[in-house]
């Protein structure tokens, strides 16, 4: 218990998806313009994680580990997450029009996000680690954790950025700067202020 | 050999007015966080290039073949076998280098210059010119990832591809005056060379807009 806890605060703030592993930035510069939209894609990237990682996990577990095909791993989870993103899809339209709506075209999207298929790969990294590693996980509640946890992080990130970008519109930046340059100076001081949580400990 | 306009720009273009990375966007996660050092930068782009360029050139060969509705897929497992195999290349014959990039090379599949140049270029054009196409993406991607892991490399642990630049007896430890900028090694760093880069970019490329 104190080590899932453990794992899902380490992955919202020390292991943070963007500013730790640099994963799924493209969406993150691209639709961090303003605060509602990003909030959708959050949303939309924490619900699909939730779902993957663990079914990836138990594929990998249960399929790959003991019959040997570790190599498979590429095509197996890129094909689950494009399949899930699609039964997703279909099953929110169907029973949720308004949230289907409020995410429109980023639930399709989020199927070459590269937040889902990292955090994929990282599990199977961390499957490897010892037992009493704060970043292992050994089992289906550590992986729901940590999917969870990776969710929730980029959604701060990316609401944070948002708010920022929103504000900066009024600057005066200089102009061959603007636009993208300037975002990633912000996320670069956004990261070195979320470096200070990499001594957490719990 | 006479290459026609068209096909020369499908090369020349992303080197740099349509560089994928300081102007598209594309395949940036990979792109800072293979950067600490120079050798795993090189070699992450080479299996970029290699990638785009044969992934390219099967998805043309395939354009009038494959169904609309599950084109993404299609293109997704074709990508997820290249990377399969150049994961396993690089595992048998530069293990240290593999294990430097860890999960990056598998996100090579889900690298957005792929996608974007599969969907964007190969499905409407023949495979010589996505050929082009694919291989002025992989260097333009790769030259993005030398200039900043250069910077990164000599500045913040005074080596390059892994031979000492700055010598030893300089620094404060041996009695000298120097010492590296530990900032360098760290993620944020990353981020904001590639913003100086973006930056020195457009400064030099005055016609763009945004």
């Amino acid at each position: 218990m104190e080590h899932m806890l453990s794992l899902f605060v380490r992955s919202i703030f020390a292991d943070n998806m963007i500013f730790a592993t640099f994963l799924g930035m493209c969406s993150y510069l691209a639709v961090s313009k303003n605060v509602k939209t990003s909030l959708g894609l959050g949303v939309a990237v924490t619900f699909v994680l939730l779902i993957t990682l663990p079914v990836n996990y138990l594929l990998q577990v249960h399929v790959l580990d003991p019959l040997d095909l570790g190599y498979l791993s590429f095509i197996l989870f890129i094909a689950v997450i494009a399949a899930i993103v699609q039964i997703v899809e279909m099953f929110v339209e169907k029973f949720s029009p308004s949230l289907y709506a409020s995410l429109g075209i980023f639930l399709p999207l989020i199927a070459v996000n590269c937040a889902i298929m990292g955090a994929s790969l990282f599990m199977q990294q961390r499957i490897l680690l010892d037992a009493a590693d704060p970043k292992a996980i050994t089992g289906i509640g550590d992986a729901v954790m940590y999917a969870l946890g990776s969710g929730l992080g980029w959604l701060l990130a990316i609401v944070a950025l948002a708010g920022i970008r929103e504000k900066m519109e009024y600057n005066d930046v200089p102009k061959p700067l603007q636009g993208l340059g300037i975002t990633f100076i912000v996320v670069g001081l956004m990261a070195m202020a979320f470096m200070c949580f990499s001594g957490l400990k719990i | 050999m006479a290459l026609s306009e068209k096909t020369r720009e499908a090369f020349l273009g992303p080197l740099n007015k349509n560089n994928p990375v300081v102007v598209q966007i594309l395949g940036i996660c990979s792109a800072l966080a293979v950067t600490v050092q120079l050798k795993p930068a090189l070699v992450m782009g080479i299996a970029v290039t290699i990638i785009v360029a044969l992934s390219n050139v099967v998805i043309s060969a395939l354009r009038n073949t494959i169904p609309n509705r599950i084109r993404i897929i299609v293109q997704l497992v074709v990508v997820a076998a290249l990377v399969t195999l150049v994961s396993g290349i690089l595992k048998a014959f530069a293990y240290d280098v593999s294990v430097a990039l860890s999960v990056y090379i598998g996100l090579i599949i889900t690298n957005c210059i792929l996608m974007g140049r599969l969907e964007a270029y190969a499905m409407s054009n023949g495979p010589l010119d996505s050929l082009l196409d694919g291989l002025g993406n992989g260097f333009g991607y790769m030259w993005v990832l030398v200039v900043v892991a250069f910077v990164r490399e000599l500045l913040g642990s005074g080596t390059l591809m892994g031979f000492r630049i700055i010598p030893e007896s300089w620094y404060v430890a041996n009695g000298g005056f120097y010492e590296n900028c530990g900032m360098m090694v760290m993620p944020a760093m990353a981020l904001i060379l590639v913003g100086c880069v973006i930056w020195a970019h457009r400064s030099l490329n005055k016609e763009e807009v945004k």
